[in-house]
């Protein structure tokens, strides 16, 4: 099956652990049957993805509805915390990458997944995730500015 | 562009997605400004930092197995469950092919839906304006027809009739090679009053004769005459055309 790596990433991004995220993957793999006649064209793996994250967010509602906390979709947003110096990242490492970006809400986590694992265009993103574009800018804004305050933090509390 | 309109669009400054324009615009204040480049860095390094810390997990062995099962099970969600052949054929086909297959159809069959009679026209009237926009009108200059024929000689595998219509009011300017049809045609080129007029002139083999009389404001008029296909493109009215038409293509 194309596409099983993408879905499997995101869903367990989304999910948290392997076991729902195999869940997970199974439901969209029969949701993608069913639906194969919806395939419009354009790109298979946003298609796929589109699947796996509509399949996810139903999953998480009925298991986990305190997951689903909805962040405050602004576009106009005045990204938090400008004033903090921007530092560049230095051998930041991959345990605390992993647990900066699995702190980020739903929403922002998805968003960046989709971006720098997977390698989506905003466009891309904006279809998967069915916001418009300027929302995919200002969560992809504000996920790395939490990210980024969340590894100041640890970078402070580590020396 | 100052701090205020650069900082919304370091962002997609850093994933690639501005366009070239406003690219530049960024990238001409970054050079002026320190803070807003070190926030186009940290942005970048963030981005590295998760691009090369293998964050991305690969689907376990036993998942694939499972949905291998799946699909060659067929579908066991559902009670009127395909046979697995054809839910086989549906991944593959609409997966794998379906996005490729539609670019490639669109691609390979838009221009050929385009009929032969209206792709012969635009191709001449988009050869005409081409040949008065690079000032190569002609690349032999001369109203008498003893010396446009000659020219013509060695440079294509036929030879076209080339008469002066001066005394009707068309006179030769010149001649010239063109490209029209997928071959190299010869151009005659005449003008009545100030209208110049290409006429293109090679070989018939079956050409259905492509007339227009206002195609985008130029008249087009196609005809055999002598074994040889004319093609007549001005921005003269359609009935002065047809008069040059019957004189060289009788």
């Amino acid at each position: 099956m194309p596409h099983l790596d993408a879905a499997y990433n995101l869903a367990r991004w989304l999910a948290g652990n392997e076991h729902d995220a195999a869940d997970i993957v199974q439901e969209a793999c029969v949701r993608a049957f069913r639906f194969a006649g919806g395939f419009r064209g354009g790109s298979s793996r946003a298609w796929v993805l589109t699947i796996v994250r509509h399949t996810a967010c139903s999953w998480l509602k009925k298991n986990r509805p305190q997951a689903m906390v909805s962040i405050d979709d602004d576009e106009f947003a005045e990204i938090e915390d400008q004033s903090s110096a921007a530092n560049p990242i230095h051998g930041a490492d991959k345990n605390v990458l992993r647990a900066a970006l699995e702190a980020l809400p739903l929403e922002f986590r998805e968003a960046l997944v989709l971006r720098e694992l997977e390698g989506l265009s905003y466009k891309e993103i904006a279809e998967v995730a069915d916001v418009p574009v300027g929302t995919v800018m200002s969560r992809l804004a504000r996920a790395r500015r939490q990210m980024q305050n969340h590894l100041a933090q640890k970078g402070a509390s580590s020396k | 562009m100052n701090c205020a309109e650069t900082r919304p669009l370091l962002h997609a400054c850093a994933d690639g997605e501005l366009d070239l324009v406003r690219n530049l615009e960024v990238g001409q204040h970054l050079k002026s400004c320190a803070k807003c480049a070190a926030e186009r860095n940290s942005i970048q390094s963030l981005r590295e930092a998760l691009q090369q810390n293998d964050l991305t997990f690969r689907a376990p062995d036993s998942l694939r197995k499972e949905i291998r099962k799946m699909v060659r099970a067929g579908e066991p969600a559902r009670e009127d469950a395909r046979p697995a052949e054809k839910i086989q054929l549906w991944i593959w086909k609409l997966l794998a092919a379906g996005a490729t297959a539609f670019a490639a159809l669109t691609i390979l069959f838009w221009p050929a839906g385009m009929a032969d009679h209206d792709r012969l026209i635009n191709e001449a009237v988009a050869s005409h304006v081409r040949s008065l926009q690079a000032n190569h009108l002609t690349d032999v200059l001369s109203s008498d027809q003893h010396t446009v024929k000659p020219w013509f000689d060695g440079k294509i595998d036929f030879a076209p009739v080339v008469k002066d219509f001066a005394d009707q009011g068309f006179v030769l300017i010149g001649g010239r090679l063109d490209y029209l049809n997928g071959r190299t045609v010869a151009a005659l080129v005449y003008r009545r009053n100030k209208h110049p007029i290409n006429v293109f002139i090679w070989p018939a083999k079956n050409v259905a004769p492509a007339t227009s009389e206002g195609y985008h404001g130029y008249s087009v008029i196609g005809r055999d005459a002598n074994g040889m296909h004319y093609c007549f493109v001005s921005d003269l009215n359609a009935t002065e055309l047809n008069e040059l038409a019957r004189l060289l293509a009788p």
